[in-house]
Formats: C-alpha cells, sequence, structure tokens
C-alpha cells in the first residue's frame, strides 16, 4: 500500500486473481504463491497450461512455487532492490523498455528540482540525529503556471528517466550477484526472461506478500518491482501489474476501512497534530493537477470527507462545527504496533483491547511484549480462539516460562464468532468485495465482533451520558440507527458504507432535476457532496450496495471475453472497475496495445470495452488525460516525489541484522549501511545481533498445512504439520554435523527456540561479497496453545524494527546461530 | 465398503461370474505432478469425506506428513529433492491406491467378496468379508494396503466409490486448488494428459509421459511425471507386475492346494471311523487348567 499508491496513486492490487491466467511470464518473487494463496494460485497453472505463460521464482528458498517454476534464482534474503535495481538496468542497457508508454504514462519526462541529490547512499536533506529527510527538494521542477516542467525529447540531464539510468548504472551485474548471492548467469536468465514482455504484446505479472513488505525497506522493494513493470508497459494491461497478494481474507478491507493508526476510511488520512483547522487540512489532501487536463481525482478529498463525518456523526456534523473536523484526534506520530508496544513496554498504556489478533505471536521479541503486556491493568481478547496473548501471563515452561504470581494484568476473554459463523463482505486481494453467508451457529456464548463492539459502546455511552467526562462529544453524538442497537447488522453497516442521499440531490445546472431522492442508496462515490447533502461510510465502497441492492452478493460468472474480467461477480471497488489504470491497456491514441487483450479503447466517441473505464469516460485522447487519474501528475512516478521516507529512487541498504558489515555499495558509509530512515528504538537496538555471535541469514515464513496461528488448533491441519521444524541447507548441515530430525537450538540476541532440523537442498549456501553466507528456514505456525506438538513463538526470535514507510517489521531477513541441541 | 449401486466386474476368491447388465464408463483419476504444489488439500479433503483422523504424529526431518500410508491415512504426499538433469528438482508425488485394471491384491485376496473390482474400474474393499491375512500387501506392486491394529483388516482408498457412484468426482479431486488432480473418464484423462505432456515437452522436459503402467494392465489413477523415463524418482516402480508368488498361489498352487485340503478332509474322515474320536481323561484337563 505505501509503495503502489506512491508509484500509482492507490494501495491495491492493479488486477484481480483471474486475471493472473492471460500473463505471458509470472514472476514470484517476494512471496510464495503456491504456499501461502494455494487456491489463487491456481490462475498461475492456468497461464501455464493454458497461455503457455513462464513461471519464474526468485526466492533465498526453492518454494512450493519454485517447485513449479520454469526458472528458478536464489537470493540473499533482503536484498531484492539490488536484484531489482540490477534488472532496471539491464533494461535500460539493453534497451527492452516500452519507452512509447514510459515516455507517455510515466513521470519519465519530468525535470527535477536542481537542488535534489544522491551522494553516498542519502539523498539529500538528511538529518542523523531524526534519522530523517527533509523531503523538500524531492520534487519536480514547476514553471511559472504551476504545472511540473516536461523534456518529452528526454534530453535535459535532470529528467526522471535520466536520473533513473544514471541511479542504478551501478547495478551492474556483478554488482548484483556481489550483494544478492545470486550466481550471476542465473540473475542474467532472469533479466532476459523479463526483458521479452517489454512488447506492447506480451506482458509480465508480479506476485509478491510479505516476503517484500516484512523487511526494513520492503516499501522500497516493491517500488522498484513497479517500477521495472512501468519500464515494461506492463500496468493497466492485463495479465500484468503489480499483484499484492493478500494473507487474510480480508486484510485489503482492514486498510480500505482505514483500520490503521493514521488513516481514515477510504485512504482519506489523519490530520496531523500541525494540521489544526480544517481548510487546510483539506487543501493539503486536494492535489492540484501538476499537468494540464489532469483529473487529479483526490481534488475530490472534501467530499469523501464531509460524506464520512455525516455518516459517522449525523445532524451534529455541521458546515459550523467544521463537520467535527475538531473531535478527529491530530496525530503526533504514527502510532503503528510497534510504537504501541513500545509505548506499552515503557508503561505508558495501561489497557488494551486486541480484537482477532495475537500479538504476542504476531510481533517481533516475545520477550519484549510479553514483558509489555505484564505492564497492562487491563487486556481484553475478543478471539474464537485461546491464544498465546490471552495467556501471556500463564506458565507453559520452556515454551512460555511466565511467573503468573508477578503479573498484576487483569485479563477479559470475550469468546466471539469466526468468518463462517457470521455474514458479511469480506475484500479479497483483488479488490472484490463479495458478500458470504453464515454456514453454522457460533457455539457456546461465542458473538459476533460487531455485536462485542456495540455493547462495549453503549456501555460507555451510558458513562459518559451520566457522568460526562474529559471529551464526551464523539462519544455521545456518534451516529448509532440500528435497528437493534446491541446488534448492529452486517446489511446495515454495509448500507452505511456505501452511502445515502440526505436530502433531495438535484442537478448543479438544473436546479429542479433531482437526481436521486432523500433516503436513497449512492450508486456511486460521483454522487458525494461536501455540502452534508450525502452521507458515506467509505467513499471507495460507493456502488456496493445501491438501490439494486446488494451488489457484493452477485455471482454472475459469465465472462463474454475470455479474459476473465466478470463484471456481474460480486462488486470490485473502485466502481466496480476490475484492472486498475486499464486506460494504460491502450496506446496514446486510444487503441490497444494488444488487440488479443483489449481492455477499454477509444471508439470515437467514449471509452468502451471489457471492463469499467478507470479513466474519465469521455475525455478523448487528444485532451491528453493521463491513465493514473488519482495522481496529480495524471502518470505513474519513477520518481516518487516525497510520498516514501528514504528516498525518491529505491536504493540497496542491508537489513538491520546482515551478515555484512557494510551496504557493499557503500563501504566507506556507515550511515547507508541500513534503511537511513527507518525508525529504531534505543532499547532495541541494543539487541541487533552481529554475523560474529550469529551468523546465519535466517527468515521466517507460512507452510500450507497452516494459517498464522489458527490451524494449529485444528486435528486435521495438527496430522497435516505435527511440529515446529526450521530448514536447514544440506551443506551447513554436514559442517554443524546436523542430520534431519535432530532437535536445534536457534538463537538470535533476543532469544532461543529449539525445533526439529529438516536438512534440505532447497537451501543453498550463497557466495555474498567474498564470503559463504548460509540461510537458515523458520516456519511460524507454532505455540503452547492447540492441538499440534507444542512449540516455540518463532517471533521469540525476530527483530524488532520495520519498515520506514509501514513499519511493517523486518520478519524476512535476520541473524541466527544453529546448533545441535 | 459395500455399494449396490455400481456394478461388479470381479470378487476377490470367487469364480461365478458377477452378474453385469449395464454397460459403464471406464473412469479414471489423473494426477499431474507438474501442477502439484505438495499442499495436502486432498490429504485433507480425504480425511474428512472419508472420517480418517490420523495420530498428530512428529517430525522426523522432512515435508511428509502423515509420513506414510496407514488406516488412517489413505493417501499421502511424498515428496523428492532429485536433481534429474543436473538442475535441483522438488518432485511431490501424491502417494496413493492406483486402482489396476488387473489388482495384485484382489487376485491374492483368499476372503470371498473382501476385495471386489468395480465395472467402471475402481478397486474396493470390504472390510466386513476381511479377514485381515495381510495377502493384499504382498500382492500389491505398490505397497498401498495396510492393515489397522484396531480391526486388524485392510484399508486402501476407495476412489470415494461412495461419492462416484452417485456421480460426484472423488474428494481429492475437488479440493485441490490447482489442476494437479483431475478426473473423468479414462480415454478423456489420456487425451488430457497427452495435452500436458505435450506443454511439458514445449518445457524442455523431453521425456515427459503418462505413468499407466501395463504390468498391471493399466491403471485407474494415472500420473504425468516429468520424467516418465524415471518413474522411481518418484518412489514409482519403474515396471510393475503382480508378485509372482501370487501368481502361483492363484495359479498352479490353488487346485494342488484345494485337492490337497480335500484329501485330508477325506483321510480324517477314515480316521474317524477307524480310531474313533480323540479324548483325554479329566486330571489331564485340570493340570492344564492349573497351568
Amino acid at each position: 500500500m505505501a509503495s503502489l499508491a506512491p508509484t500509482f496513486g492507490r494501495g491495491a492490487m492493479t488486477n484481480h486473481w483471474v486475471d493472473i491466467k492471460n500473463s505471458n511470464l509470472v514472476l514470484i518473487m517476494g512471496g510464495n504463491a503456491a504456499e501461502a494463496h494455494p487456491c489463487g494460485f491456481k490462475w498461475v497453472t492456468e497461464a501455464k497450461a493454458h497461455n503457455n505463460a513462464r513461471l519464474i521464482v526468485v526466492d533465498p528458498r526453492f518454494t512450493r512455487s519454485a517447485a513449479l517454476a520454469d526458472f528458478y534464482a536464489p537470493i540473499r534474503a533482503g536484498t531484492d532492490i539490488a536484484f531489482l535495481g540490477g534488472v532496471i538496468n539491464y533494461l535500460i542497457k539493453t534497451g527492452n523498455v516500452h519507452q512509447e508508454y514510459v515516455n507517455a504514462y510515466t513521470d519519465a519526462t519530468f525535470i527535477v528540482r536542481e537542488d535534489f541529490d544522491f551522494q553516498d547512499g542519502l539523498f539529500s536533506g538528511y538529518d542523523a540525529a531524526s534519522r530523517s529527510y527533509d523531503r523538500g527538494t524531492w520534487m519536480y521542477e514547476l514553471g511559472e503556471d504551476g504545472y511540473a516542467r516536461t523534456d518529452p525529447t528526454l534530453q535535459h540531464p535532470r529528467c526522471v528517466f535520466n536520473l533513473l539510468q544514471r541511479h542504478y548504472a551501478r547495478y551492474t551485474p556483478d554488482v548484483v550477484s556481489d550483494v544478492t548471492g545470486t550466481p550471476e548467469e542465473d540473475f542474467l536468465m532472469v533479466c532476459k526472461m523479463i526483458a521479452e514482455t517489454a512488447a506492447p504484446d506480451r506482458t509480465m505479472t508480479v506476485m509478491y506478500a510479505l516476503g517484500w513488505t516484512q523487511h526494513s525497506k520492503g516499501s522500497q522493494m516493491i517500488r522498484c518491482a513497479a517500477m521495472v513493470q512501468l519500464l515494461l508497459g506492463n500496468i493497466g494491461q492485463s495479465g500484468g501489474g503489480m499483484n499484492a497478494l493478500r494473507g487474510h481474507s480480508n486484510i485489503q478491507g482492514l486498510t480500505d476501512l482505514g483500520l490503521l493508526s493514521d488513516l481514515l476510511p477510504g485512504y482519506l488520512t489523519l490530520p496531523k497534530e500541525s494540521e489544526t483547522d480544517y481548510d487546510p487540512y483539506i487543501a493539503a489532501r486536494a492535489f492540484k493537477p501538476l499537468r494540464p487536463n489532469q483529473m487529479s481525482y483526490w481534488q475530490n478529498y472534501s467530499k469523501f470527507f464531509v460524506s464520512l463525518m455525516k455518516a459517522w456523526f449525523g445532524n451534529a456534523a455541521m458546515p459550523e462545527n467544521n463537520w467535527c473536523f475538531d473531535w478527529l484526534p491530530k496525530l503526533d506520530k504514527v502510532h503503528d504496533v510497534l510504537q504501541v508496544f513500545e509505548d506499552m513496554h515503557q508503561g505508558h498504556l495501561n489497557g488494551y483491547i486486541c480484537q482477532g489478533f495475537n500479538p504476542l505471536a504476531a510481533f517481533p521479541d516475545k520477550r519484549k511484549l510479553g514483558e509489555a503486556l505484564a505492564n497492562l491493568d487491563y487486556l481484553v481478547i475478543i478471539d474464537p480462539l485461546e491464544t498465546e496473548t490471552s495467556e501471556f501471563w500463564k506458565d507453559y515452561g520452556e515454551f512460555n516460562p511466565a511467573d503468573s504470581k508477578s503479573i498484576a494484568t487483569e485479563v477479559f476473554r470475550l469468546p466471539s464468532t469466526c468468518f463462517a459463523e457470521e455474514q458479511g463482505s469480506l475484500v479479497n486481494s483483488g479488490r472484490w468485495l463479495q458478500w458470504h453467508w453464515k454456514g453454522a451457529e457460533p457455539p457456546g456464548k461465542a458473538k459476533g465482533d460487531a455485536e462485542i463492539i456495540a455493547g462495549i459502546f453503549l456501555k460507555l455511552r451510558d458513562l459518559y451520558r451520566e457522568e460526562g467526562g474529559a471529551f464526551p462529544e464523539p462519544i455521545v453524538n456518534l451516529s448509532w440507527n440500528h435497528l437493534s442497537p446491541e446488534e448492529p447488522s452486517a446489511e446495515e453497516l454495509a448500507r452505511e458504507f456505501n452511502g445515502r442521499a440526505l436530502v433531495d440531490l438535484t442537478d448543479t445546472e438544473e436546479p429542479n432535476k433531482v437526481l436521486r431522492r432523500a433516503g436513497q442508496q449512492l450508486s456511486s462515490f460521483g454522487e458525494l457532496r461536501d455540502d452534508g447533502s450525502t452521507a458515506c461510510g467509505c467513499w471507495l465502497f460507493c456502488g456496493a450496495w445501491t438501490e439494486e441492492g446488494n451488489l457484493m452478493a452477485r455471482r454472475d460468472n459469465s465472462d463474454p471475453s475470455g479474459l476473465g474480467n466478470t463484471l456481474g461477480w460480486a462488486f470490485s471497488w473502485p466502481a466496480n472497475r476490475r484492472i486498475l489504470y486499464n486506460r494504460a491497456s491502450a496506446d496514446p491514441n486510444g487503441k490497444p496495445w494488444d488487440s488479443r487483450r483489449r481492455v477499454i479503447s477509444w471508439d470515437s466517441e467514449r471509452w468502451t470495452g471489457i471492463d469499467v473505464p478507470d479513466f474519465s469516460r469521455t475525455s478523448p485522447p487528444s485532451q491528453g488525460m493521463g491513465p493514473f487519474i488519482m495522481n496529480p501528475e495524471g502518470v505513474a512516478r519513477l520518481f516518487a516525489v516525497d510520498k516514501m521516507a528514504e528516498g525518491p529512487f529505491p536504493e540497496h541498504y542491508e537489513p538491520f541484522e546482515s551478515p555484512l558489515p557494510v551496504n557493499p555499495l557503500h563501504p566507506e558509509k556507515p550511515a547507508a549501511r541500513n534503511n537511513p530512515a527507518a525508525r529504531v528504538f534505543a532499547s532495541d537496538l541494543e539487541k541487533m545481533g552481529d554475523a560474529g555471535a550469529y551468523p546465519y541469514v535466517a527468515t521466517t515464513y507460512r507452510l500450507t498445512e497452516h494459517f498464522h496461528y489458527w490451524t494449529k488448533h485444528v486435528e486435521i491441519n495438527a496430522i497435516l504439520q505435527p511440529e515446529q521444524f526450521v530448514e536447514i541447507g544440506a551443506s551447513l548441515a554436514e559442517e554443524k554435523g546436523i542430520y534431519a530430525g535432530d532437535r536445534v537450538r536457534i538463537s538470535s540476541k533476543r532469544g532461543e527456540i529449539v525445533a526439529k532440523a529438516v536438512v534440505t537442498k532447497r537451501l543453498r549456501a550463497l557466495m555474498v561479497h567474498g564470503r559463504i553466507v548460509h540461510q537458515v528456514g523458520l516456519p511460524i505456525h507454532w505455540g503452547f496453545k492447540g492441538r499440534a506438538k507444542p512449540g516455540y513463538l518463532t517471533n521469540t526470535l525476530t527483530p524488532f524494527v520495520g519498515d520506514a514507510n509501514t513499519n511493517t517489521p523486518e520478519f524476512k531477513a535476520f541473524l541466527v546461530n544453529v546448533e545441535k541441541a | 465398503m459395500a455399494l449396490q449401486s455400481l456394478d461388479i466386474k470381479a470378487r476377490s476368491a470367487t469364480t461365478t461370474e458377477s452378474p453385469s447388465v449395464r454397460k459403464t464408463t471406464r473412469v479414471a483419476k489423473l494426477i499431474d505432478i507438474s501442477k502439484c504444489i505438495g499442499c495436502k488439500a486432498c490429504e485433507a479433503a480425504c480425511m474428512e469425506w472419508n472420517d480418517l483422523r490420523d495420530v498428530v504424529g512428529v517430525n522426523k526431518g522432512e515435508f511428509d506428513s502423515p509420513r506414510d500410508l496407514s488406516d488412517q491415512s489413505w493417501t499421502v504426499m511424498r515428496f523428492y529433492e532429485e536433481e534429474p538433469n543436473g538442475q535441483f528438482e522438488w518432485l511431490i508425488r501424491k502417494d496413493g491406491c492406483l486402482h489396476c485394471e488387473d489388482p495384485g491384491c484382489l487376485a491374492a485376496c483368499p476372503a470371498p467378496g473382501a476385495i471386489v473390482q468395480y465395472a467402471n474400474g475402481l478397486v474396493d474393499f470390504h472390510e466386513e468379508h476381511c479377514i485381515g491375512c495381510g495377502y493384499c500387501i504382498t500382492g500389491c506392486p505398490f505397497d498401498i494396503p495396510r492393515i489397522s491394529k484396531k480391526d486388524s483388516k485392510a484399508y486402501k482408498c476407495t476412489l470415494c466409490s461412495d461419492r462416484v457412484a452417485v456421480g460426484l468426482e472423488p474428494a481429492c479431486i475437488k479440493a485441490c486448488p490447482t489442476g494437479a488432480l483431475v478426473f473423468g473418464s479414462k480415454e478423456d484423462m489420456i487425451d488430457h494428459a497427452d495435452e500436458r505432456v505435450a506443454d511439458l515437452k514445449g518445457r524442455g522436459f523431453e521425456n515427459a509421459g503418462l505413468y499407466d503402467p501395463a504390468g498391471v494392465g493399466g491403471t485407474h489413477v494415472m500420473y504425468v511425471l516429468q520424467h516418465a523415463d524415471r518413474p522411481q524418482l518418484y518412489g514409482l516402480p519403474i515396471d510393475p507386475i503382480i508378485s509372482p508368488l501370487v501368481s502361483l498361489w492363484k495359479g498352479v498352487t490353488k487346485p494342488i492346494a484345494m485337492l490337497l485340503l480335500g484329501l485330508t478332509v477325506l483321510g480324517s474322515f477314515f480316521h474317524y471311523i477307524h480310531v474313533g474320536p480323540n479324548e483325554t481323561d479329566e486330571d489331564e484337563e485340570e493340570n492344564e487348567a492349573a497351568s
């Protein structure tokens, strides 16, 4: 999300699962779709079987995905930017760039400010003390008309394409091999296969997941791949795209609805501490176009925001109080989970409500998490299972050596339903909102999450009404119009996030023409207004439950084009568009790049095709509107301007725990060894290990047999993968005298675990920067609760540091030692 | 399990012909190893449908779990790390009954009706007739049947004969996410395999082919192999045949044995006529009871 939005304008899978079958080349890197997304992986086998597609897997381990790959290349964990930067360099050097696409649909021609600079691994504006950048210079040069200056001939030395070329010229095949450990001939083979998709009639899809997000520079890894796809002209095309695979069934819905500490629903953002006034808050988000004739759709920000406030606060949201803007929290900093647990560890938090979430298992440095939870007065667990978090205080011997007597935290466990015991909508990776129906009654006294939250809310509201308090307004005025206030139904909530007219909506041109009657459901976010006449809980979802009914429940899979674009199946945000940026599937004149995969094209009056145009339906090609309508530029960004924490171009930095003492690209610059903009808490920095004591690179991952920490509670899954293990390469095992089935002790500077050794040829030793590097694989699924054999939480070992943009923890690359137990 | 809705083609230890009036389509399951990711969804589906629960085991240093077939595990994934052409490959094979056209288990079985072959090709065990002798294991060239420690009867994959009988595909087929498992008429499955083999040859697997071994008359569970010239890479026998011991026992030996059995009965009868019943005195019986 934090990488695709700065590049394309929206943070989501660009295409959808079924569309993967239209690819000519599938690149699985930073993920293991066969293992973690076996049902979606069917579209890969379909592309291979019926579209003669090739599959490339680049991964530290020879994975289940690799088992079906046409080509596999090993890589050292945490060095994907070096690899992908090398691909960019290869594509430019060998002329395998879809130049017409790049010139028209990216910011390649834009000229960057003169004071932008990159020296010794650091971009201009770095402040070492705060580990952050002043991003002022990371911007295009603006003309007097307020528009960015461009050079369509690409001659200007500071146009983005030339800066890009210069930046990645350092990433030669031998440098790539030196950093990544990928043999040079393997790297070049991957480059060659990727380069073939620069042809307008060939597309590559990139499938990735946590293998890219869970690094201290994960967002930049993803961005780097997105840039490769832009150079190849593979965005907006059927069979192309940047396909972020979501791990939980509704995790896309989670971000869409803004359940992150700095977001509001629909990717609106909370104001910062400095933003105390309404108008500047809106102005800073309603981006004005940076080029003539561009849509810059965020110009409508105020309509989305006001409609959200009307949905939340009803009549209390008025123009006089800036639609309750003052009631919103103003962020001093991002309160991501690492920050929250750091605060809890320091004793600044006294209560924690934990819903559908097992942080003791899911976050890094289990010991620290346990200490933090012990600082709480109360902990509320809303979950269908007995999670490890709910029993953090209980002694489970070596797996959880807790001293219960010294822990005063009061734990409340509220049993909730699981997905099959309730109805509602789930958003899948491909942005489809799919309605699902209840399959079974919940056991015992389990209640649905909405009912539990409603119970807590109503009690709190009573208390605020009776006793007042420091700031009762948002609680006592919250709109709560449900048939049964104790149990808001899924239908009611879905209708609310879709939105409705609050008064008769009339045409702005013809005041007597009523477009929508008061009380009616809206059909699209185009109907939203910022005068308080519409309410909408999430503008992106508008159109999901209209006057026609619940479109998420549609199950029409007719597919007239054969490209799998089933517009009558469920509802896809935004506006039922299936392939984002699909204007880019056609050339600047509106003709499809490839007639066999026509998505939309210009028919002399309007855009038509097999998909809903992600574009103005009637804007002719001659007008020059760009396909990336959310970006003020109208085009996609090869140069991310000021949107990324660590710089506009991805640069390789070592993981925080690296087997190398320096960044091979900047050996003289210690500040550029690791991500210079990543936030690290002082006490965690002390707990970073070095290669002397912890010589092996470890990476954590999932198995098909299990889902996170849930399915160890299920007998069948426990039978299929019963006991915790660690994967060790055959050469390391031989060096250590470890045999398959031996018990081994894996330790990091934060703790140790014991597991069975799976000795395998699938993990190869790599030659990295003059030394042999061994990698160790740690599946995560075990713990001290459930039907499977009791085990250690793998996150006993992992470091407490995250990505500079998202703070997603660095689970995929850290250091351990391995010994026979 | 016994099924009235499927026509029986052959029945163990039975010489009379099975009645058969309908013409039945011969069916087959095709396992495409080049599409299999080893996710074990088929194993889970098999457990669910057939109500099987093996023990929660231990890890012995490999992905395989359960590690072997059992009365509670009728199919298991076997993972092989091989370098057939100097390139590393991870070959993953779903193991289980192949449902031979000439089933060695059925030929070896001495219990009437304990093993049947349906007219559509499925080979099924009817545990209510099983005597637990284990001859089916000797008869099987693929080492599939397992004797239960609980009831001492033999178990193996039924190819979900109860589902197939009512027009459903086997549970494993329904669960497979990648299209590695397909089910249909044997002819259609061979056609489908031809397509897959052509695709694999186009990707450099020159010896890709179908595993449908002639030594057992062909099978109703077939494999698409990337290296059909070396089935041993996948733990499959190169040229499976029914054990010569079974042929001997059911071929030449059986009539002789029957003759000897008859002679024994006859001899016993004359012995009884001539000598009278075998008797022991009471003291002896008491001593035996006390000891």
